[in-house]
């Protein structure tokens, strides 16, 4: 067994293992940091695939901007101390019935089913070619999408400021 | 056996259905919202697996992963601008306790 495997099963624990912890845990707070774990580990199998650009935005987006958003929140909604209800155990039951059934569907299908991929030469992720495409008018380019999305941002942006706004009281 | 494509597609649903499980037992509104995290997160592992190991010719897959990431960015935030709104309007975020549409 090479470093390699041995790598890639040490993410693949530490990804499954805090995200059951996150959807378990009782603690809101506890939830939050599992799930950094998990995203931390998901981080490290793009890593692990040489994807590099993509490790380092799911780092930067995922585990620096959107958990750190969710603690904040929790800090501005939740008691210190409280813990989160406990599911009525039919409710678990049934849920993890339907994961499971769901879970199992899929692996049956995904092994009966052979993938059969490309003997082309591969095209390297370096960022220098992310960025190339990214930004060219081509066939094979994404600049539509890419101002697409930095519009959604901005109206996004706008949105939730207008959401969060507090309002002003109406008996002024 | 070195892993391949089949150990992180396992790995990547087993996540999805983890998200799945979280999102129908919890109650809370946050803890719903970091279920549907993970789920978005599996669905890019997969989109990343495919184009590594069965078109590594092309970069669509990289391309899908990224702009969901940025989609699922402006997501989490106006969730989250929702969630203290309704914070504010009736001082908890249990979905069982936020059932009236109109108030």
């Amino acid at each position: 067994m090479s470093g390699s495997t041995i790598i890639f099963y040490m993410l693949a624990a530490l990804t499954l293992v805090s995200g059951v912890l996150a959807v378990t845990t009782r603690q809101i707070f506890r939830a939050a940091i599992f799930l950094l774990f998990s995203l931390i580990g998901i981080a490290g199998l793009y890593f692990w695939m040489q994807y590099d650009f993509v490790a380092a935005v799911q780092i930067v987006v995922y585990v620096g901007g959107i958990t750190v958003l969710i603690i904040f929140s929790i800090f501005l909604t939740q008691q210190a101390g409280d813990l989160l209800p406990k599911p009525t155990i039919g409710r678990q039951i049934f849920s993890a019935l339907a994961a499971f059934c769901g879970f199992a569907l899929t692996m049956l299908q995904l092994y009966q089913h052979k993938f059969i991929g490309t003997s082309e030469a591969p095209v390297l992720p370096t960022v220098s070619n992310i960025g190339d495409r990214m930004l060219s008018l081509g066939a094979d380019g994404f600049a539509l999408p890419f101002e697409v999305v930095s519009v959604l941002l901005l109206a996004a942006m706008i949105g939730c400021i207008v959401i969060a706004l507090r309002s002003k009281p109406a008996t002024s | 056996m070195e892993p391949g494509l089949y150990h992180i597609l396992f790995i990547s649903a087993a996540l999805f259905f983890i998200g799945v499980f979280g999102f129908f037992t919890r109650r809370n509104l946050i803890t719903m919202l970091m279920s549907v995290e993970l789920v978005l997160n599996s669905v890019n592992l997969n989109f990343i697996a495919f184009n590594k190991y069965l078109w590594p010719n092309k970069m669509d897959g990289l391309f899908f992963s990224i702009f969901v990431i940025a989609i699922a960015a402006a997501e989490a935030a106006v969730a989250i601008a929702i969630i203290i709104n309704l914070y504010r309007s009736h001082q908890s975020i249990d979905v069982e306790r936020t059932e009236q549409l109109k108030f």
